[in-house]
Formats: structure tokens, sequence, C-alpha cells
């Protein structure tokens, strides 16, 4: 079985977020990129840990973007991938997932995990437009994994309870938490990363759907009330007129 | 990396180029990514369960210990072939600092990798490294090292501990008493240091826990690092192979000097990730309490700590990186002419002893003001056990007491520079002749010159000139009794250790400014003038008392005028630099440079 895991290169959490060119553009001064953890934590590792048991005998990364997010692809390598492919454009959830399923249709893929969103845009739908561009079926936010032969059996979070599915491969999935455990890359992962094969393949077609207007910031979380435990007056007052619950 | 070539002590009388120091701005991606592993190591297995640790629950240390290894952590310097991961010296001065955050874990991991293993990888023998190493680096055995005993401490080599050969000459027993044995608990492998029959000096042994005739007392308790094991070690009738001699018959002080090499600037890269964790707690804190209605960090007083706690740490980490840097090219241009490598890694970091003492002591001293101004920026919350700083404060302490104390390395600075010099290794005599010259002469008045930097360059070298101005008087009036004027010798190491410093911190935003260009280093500006600005006092200080206690009349006063001359500055507004250095941890609300 051969994987592929799709990776996008993400701020860090912990970053300031800040816009330029008249709030169209994301400010990227100052900022740390990281590898995506949805992508990293659940689906590459999962994938590593199918390799370990033998069930895969090669992981592969595939990000699309430019060159200055190539450390996040090595930082793949340091937690195990074997090869990774970068796709040397930008674009939206389309183009990307068109990158991605041309660059698949060619070297054939058994699995494609992608991870249940980035935390920068949150868009969740480049999994599923990869199975649709490929015609493989697609389960999403699939929380346990495992194969044998060419049947996946897949675990998914539904309200109040759990689903288990199976489907066959090839097959497209998104991983959501639960799927595997997070892992430090060790430090002879670090030093093999950089011999790693990596290949720079040229965007195909440019096809962007859409188009970034504007961002703007939300007001974020206001600060914390305290009140006297003798004023359970004031606590109702500010519950009808400032939180506007009761 | 340096295109010229640097040789240890020499900061006092030469100048160095800003180009070839080594500068933490310059880690490359792998070397990060290495740093992130240890961080993540941290935050995710130890800072969660320190409570556990502490209270020493059987297995725990040993365990992480395991899980360290299946990282690689603990086989950062060991080679390749040998299990580990062959980084370089510098590389694994990084991995040290983050892992330097890890408290009592920090304590058990830098005894095991560095005076537990150390010996054996350096002076051990092929069937030995092959035997102990690749099982140390994996962390299935544990080591610790076993030199200090009740009767002797600062004075290493006088230990009471016994080995005799065996009528057929297949074994050493091993009889005596070691103290304050880190990870003694539950080590597999220790390296014992005891005097062959009459010998002078110590000879080394590998002793195995398996071997037998080794008892050890309960835990000792402490004022801090509670979850490192440390115990009393007996050797009763210990039967050790011979062929687990090390290296050779009474070399043990030497081995036990050179390790310490290694361990001193170790210990300053360790308490330097120790401090800047400490000081982003600060930082944090200091933004969210509030008294008077305004988070604290908007008072002065409060604002003057954050700001020296991170001018300390960043010029005793720019100071660390470019010894340890300093110590790579050395190692190998002593490979490159055909040393082997260990024996090359231990003359290169010999070469650098001077330098590894400074940054003993500085580094120790750096977190234990950055723990204790903690402390006070929490406040009653820094008194409590319940919240970090507590922890903290307990657990920096000891840095100032092993690896040498910081006395013994403040004498050891002033005792190699002047043994450097006597040997001819320094040419300490004819700058020191210069600068007694220029003291009768008449003042130079040359045109100021504006251009950036200028103006702290000339201080720095003023600086030096201080310190033979002083160390020249004391070797001169004291002569062979100095070595007993212990007050003045503390003087002297003071200096030098605030010279280093400062010009290490200069250096490094010479560099910066080189490579990112003024305007963005704005701050670190700010931290290398405050730096300089209390360095200077300080070395009038030291030096002022120093000549006082042995020179008189005339000469004293001399002497007296040409110190201030060196230590003369312009006016400097500390206040503001220091508020600059504040606003930017207070924006950031972390250790940011
Ligand atoms: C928690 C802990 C862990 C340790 N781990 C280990 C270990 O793993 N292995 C090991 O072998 N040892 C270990 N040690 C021992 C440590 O290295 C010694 O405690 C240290 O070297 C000081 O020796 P001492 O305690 O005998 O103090 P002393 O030597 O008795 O010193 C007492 C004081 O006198 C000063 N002093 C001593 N001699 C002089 C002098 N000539 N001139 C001026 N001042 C002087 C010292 O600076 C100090 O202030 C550990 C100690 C502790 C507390």
């Amino acid at each position: 079985m051969k994987i592929l895991v799709p990776i996008s290169n993400v701020p860090d959490t912990t970053s300031k977020i800040s816009f330029a060119n008249n709030d169209t553009e994301f400010n990227k001064s100052g900022i740390t990129f990281i590898l995506n953890p949805y992508d990293e934590w659940y689906a590459l590792v999962r994938a590593m840990e199918l390799k370990e048991s033998g069930k895969a005998e090669k992981v592969t990364l595939i990000h699309v973007g430019l060159a200055d997010s190539e450390p996040t692809i090595r930082k793949g390598f340091a937690l195990g991938a074997d090869d990774g492919v970068r796709i040397d454009g930008e674009g939206d959830a389309y183009f990307v997932a068109e990158q991605v399923s041309n660059y698949a249709k060619e070297n054939g893929y058994d699995l494609i995990m992608a991870g249940k969103e980035t935390i920068n845009y949150n868009g969740s739908s480049v999994g599923a437009l990869i199975a649709g561009f490929l015609d493989y079926p697609f389960v999403s936010l699939a929380t346990k994994l495992d194969v044998e032969g060419t049947t996946a059996t897949l675990e998914q979070d539904i309200d109040g309870g759990t689903q288990i599915v199976e489907a066959q491969l090839p097959l497209v999935i998104s991983c959501a938490k639960g799927m595997a455990e997070q892992r430090i890359p060790n430090m002879k992962g670090i030093m093999a990363a950089r011999t790693k094969p990596l290949t720079i393949v040229a965007a195909g077609q440019n096809n962007n759907f859409t188009n970034v207007k504007s961002f703007a910031l939300s007001a974020g979380r206001t600060t914390c009330k305290m009140i006297d435990e003798n004023n359970m007056d004031e606590l109702v007052q500010l519950l009808h007129t400032e939180a506007k619950v009761i | 990396m340096s295109t010229t070539k640097t040789k240890g002590g020499e900061f006092l009388i030469k100048e160095t180029n800003a180009q070839d120091i080594f500068i933490p701005e310059q880690w490359n991606e792998e070397q990060l990514m290495m740093k992130k592993t240890c961080d993540d190591f941290i935050d995710q297995e130890v800072l969660p369960i320190l409570d556990r640790i502490d209270s020493q629950e059987v297995g725990l240390m040993p365990s992480l210990m395991e899980k360290a290894g299946e990282l690689g952590l603990l086989g950062v310097s060991v080679p390749e072939a040998l299990g580990g991961m062959g980084a370089d010296f510098v590389t694994s001065m990084l991995t040290t600092e983050a892992l330097g955050a890890g408290y009592s874990a920090a304590v058990a991991f830098s005894a095991h990798t560095g005076i537990g293993t150390l010996p054996i990888l350096y002076y051990g023998n092929e069937e030995q490294k092959k035997k102990y190493i690749p099982k140390l680096a994996s962390g299935e055995w544990k080591a610790c090292y076993c030199l200090t005993e009740p009767s002797s401490g600062s004075d290493a080599n006088s230990g009471k501990t016994t080995a005799k050969l065996t009528a057929d000459g297949k074994h050493y027993i091993l009889n005596g008493q070691k103290m304050w044995i880190t990870n003694g608990g539950f080590a597999d492998i220790f390296t014992v240091f005891a005097k062959i029959d009459d010998d002078k000096n110590l000879s080394a042994f590998i002793v195995e826990k398996e071997f037998g005739g080794i008892s050890l007392n309960p835990e000792e308790h402490k004022m801090g690092i509670k979850g490192s094991s440390t115990r009393q070690v007996f050797f009763n009738e210990c039967k050790v192979p011979v062929e687990n001699l090390l290296s050779e018959r009474e070399n043990g002080f030497k081995i036990a000097v050179n390790i310490l090499n290694i361990g001193r600037i170790k210990l300053a890269g360790a308490a330097i990730g120790g401090s800047k964790r400490a000081a982003t707690q600060s930082i944090k804190y200091a933004n969210e309490r509030i008294q008077f209605e305004r988070p604290i960090s908007k008072y002065g007083a409060i604002r003057y700590k954050l700001a020296e706690q991170a001018i300390r740490i960043f010029a005793s980490e720019s100071a660390t990186y470019r010894a340890s840097q300093n110590m790579e090219d050395a190692i190998h241009e002593l490979i490159a002419g055909g040393m082997e490598k260990a024996k090359a890694t231990l003359k290169g970091i010999e070469q650098f002893a001077v330098e590894a003492a400074i940054l003993k002591v500085h580094g120790s001293e750096t977190l234990d003001y950055v723990a204790d101004e903690g402390v006070q920026i929490y406040g009653g919350m820094g008194y409590s056990a319940e919240a970090p700083m507590d922890r903290i404060y307990r657990d920096s302490r000891i840095n100032r007491i092993f690896e040498g104390t910081n006395e013994i390395n403040r004498l050891l600075i002033v005792d190699m520079i002047l043994k450097r010099a006597m040997k001819g290794e320094l040419d300490l005599m004819g700058p020191a002749q210069k600068v007694a010259n220029e003291l009768v002469g008449i003042p130079e008045f040359s045109e100021p010159d504006d251009t950036l930097f200028a103006y702290e360059k000339k201080l720095i070298a003023n600086f030096k000139k201080a310190i033979l101005l002083t160390a020249g008087g004391a070797v001169q009036k004291l002569m062979t009794s100095l070595s007993k004027e212990q007050e003045v010798i503390m003087n002297i190491a003071n200096m030098a250790i605030e010279t280093y410093v400062a010009e290490s911190t200069l250096l490094r935003v010479e560099k910066m400014v080189s490579m990112k260009g003024e305007a963005s280093c704005e701050v670190q500006l700010a931290i290398a003038r405050s730096y300089i600005n209390s360095a200077c006092d300080k070395i009038w200080i030291e030096g002022k008392e120093a000549l006082n206690s042995f020179a008189e009349g005339d000469e004293l006063r001399m002497m007296l005028i040409g110190l201030k001359r060196y230590t003369k500055q312009e006016p400097f507004n500390a206040k503001a630099a220091r508020q600059t250095v504040a606003q930017a941890l207070i924006a950031e609300n972390k250790y940011c440079f």
C-alpha cells in the first residue's frame, strides 16, 4: 500500500495575526509556520504507524506551496515520511486539490490521508475535493483507521456516539482527533530529513475560483468580570442587560 | 568557521572580529528542529509531572530517561557508530540548553550524558566503549559519577577510596564511601575514582552495579532538585575486573578535570534554558497581575527586573555560544592535524577552560538572579509552593555549588590565566607593560569616533587594560603570595568575567546588525549598552578594592587614576535602555531574544 499525505503550512497557534495591503493579505512577517497539526498528529502519524506495522510500504508527503514552506515538509520527513513532493504554486482549496489529484493520478496511491482541516482557514474541503477529482470514495472526520488487504475500517464520531464504516481502497479520508497520538520527532529522524528526496513539480492549470476580498479580526473574548458573592442582584442585572441570557 | 584562530584566554589581550564569532541568530533549520524536539519533550513529558518527579516516585525518573533515550536525546554527542547522533559540539550545547529547563530531570539527564557517559566515551578503550556507550546512549543503562567523598569535595584529589589488585592480578578490590552521587539510586554504571595502593593521584574505574559490593544510603533530603536522586554510595570489597580500569593508572584526576571543563560550559547552557523559561513566566505573571488597577508590568520597579533578567540572559547566552564555537573550531583544527576525535574534543575544550569556568559562574549566577527576581515579581505567590517560582528558586541554587563551586571556578579562572602566561602560551607581559607605560605617559586625546560600536569597543578595550593593570600590579606586589590572597583573586576573576561577557554581548549585537540592519536591532543594542554600562561600574569597584588592598601611597594613587581612566564612561541613561528592553518583553509576553 502506498500512502499520500497532503500537508499544509500554517501559522503557529500562538502567532499574533495581522493583515497587510489594506486587509487583503495575511501579514507573514514575524510569523512562525508549522506543519498543520491535523495533518501531522493524525494523518501523518497514523500513516507512519501503518508503515511500521508493515501494512504500508511507503508514505509520501505532498504540499502545494512556495519554496518557503520546505522546512515544514522536512519536519514531515523528520517524523518519518519517505519522500515528498512540492507543487510550486499557491491558490484556493480547489486549486490545491486539483494539483494534488493530478499528481496522485499519475503516481497511483492506495490511500490519501488529509487532515480534517487546516488551523488557519479551517476550510475542510481539500480532502473531499481530491476524492471528487479522483472519483474515489471519501470518508470524512475519521477518528480511527485500520486496513486489511484492500479494505479500510474507519470510525467516525456522530451525534451522541460513533459509527464504524468500511470502504475499499483506493480511498481518500480526512483525519480527526483520536486517529493517532502526537509524536515528537526523534534526533535520528531529524538528521535523516535532509537526505530524503523532495521533488518539485511545476503547478498545472491555474483554476482559482475564489478570491479573498478582505480579512478582519473578530472582537475576541472580553475580560472576565468579577462580582462580589453577596451581590446577587448585580449578577442577575448583568446576565440580563449585558450577557442577555435571562 | 572563524577566519582567524582564537586561543583560550586570549580575549584578555586581543580584539575579536564580530564576524568570527557564532551567534544564536545563526542556528540552522536542523538545529532548531532538534531544539524543538527537546522543548516538546520537556513540555509534554516533564512539566506535567513535576510533583511526581519531585516525590521520587519509584521508577519514574528511569522511565523518563528511557523515553529521552528513544528520542535520541541521551546520545546527541555520541558518535553514530556507538549508537548516538554524532552531532557537533555547538549543537549539543543547544539541546543541553533546551533540556536545561527540565528541573530535576535536567540534572538527571545531564549527569547521565555528561559526567556519567563522557569519561567512558573519551577515555575508554574500544572494548569499553563498545560495551557501555550504546546502552548509555539509548538509556537502557543509567550512569553516575562517583568522585566526591565526605572528606573530599572541592579538594577532589584527596579521596580515600582505595583499589587493590588481587593476588591473581585479575581484579581490583574497591573500598570506600562516596557522597552526593547524582542518579546513584538507580544507576547501573558507576564511574568511580579511587587510589591504587599508595598512589598520589586518583585512578578511574568503570563499575557495574552487577559486580556486587555496592550499597546505597537513603535519598538525601535536599533544598531543591528534589526529584534528582542523590545518594551516598558505599563500596565494600567491590570486585572490578582489571580491564575496567579507565585510561591509565593515576590518570583519574586528569579525567575528572577534563570532564569538568565540558560540564562547566554545559551547565552554563542548561542555566540559560532554565533562565529563559523563568523569565517568560515572570513576564506573563507581570502582565496578568493587576494591582492599583494596572498590570504590575506597567510599574518601573517591575520593568527594571524584567529587563535586567533578559539583559543578563542575553549576555550569558552570547558568551556561551561564542565559546562553544571556539571550542568546536579548536576541535576541528586538531582533528585536521591528525588527532583522533575523542582526544581532539578534550583538547579543544581544554584550550577554552578559562572561558568554561567564566561561563559556569556567569550562567549559574544569572539563573539565580532570574529566579530570585522571579519570586519577587510573583510577590506572595512567589513564596507559594503552588506557583512555579518556588521550585525554580530552590532548584536553581545547586548550580553555584556543583561542577566546582563558583569560588573554586573563580580561583581557577585567574590561576589558569597566570599559568598560561607563565608558560608563554598567553602573552600578558607585553600588554601589561604597555598599560604600565600608558599610566605614566600623557593621556591621548584622540578625536571621538562616532561610528556605530566604536565607543563601546573602546570601553571593552579599556576593561582589558583595567584587568592588566590590576592583575599586573597584584602579581608584581604580591608575587608568590598572590595565590593566598583570595579576595584579590576573586576581584580579578570578576573583572575577567564581566569583560568576557560584555565583549561577547557587544560582538553578538554587532554581528546581528550586520545581518539585519541597525533598525531591527534597537532592543538588542539597548541590551548590549546596558550590560556594558553595569559591567564598567563593576569592574571599577572590583579593581579599586584589589588595588586598595595591596598598593599604597603615590603608587596606589597613580594606579587608581589609571583604573578610573579605563572605566570612564559617557553619561548613559540605563533607565531608558531598560524601559526599551522591558517594553519589548511585555509586548511579546515572553522572553523574546
Ligand atoms: C545535589 C548535589 C549533587 C551532586 N552530584 C555529584 C555527583 O554526581 N558526583 C560527584 O562526584 N559529586 C557530586 N556532588 C558534589 C559536589 O561536586 C560538591 O558538593 C562540591 O564540589 C563541593 O564540595 P563540598 O560539598 O565538599 O564543599 P567544600 O569543598 O567543603 O566547600 C565548602 C565551601 O568552601 C569553599 N572552598 C573549598 N575549598 C576552597 C578553597 N581552596 N578556597 C576557597 N574556598 C574554598 C567552597 O567554595 C564552598 O563555598 C553533588 C553535590 C550536590 C549538593
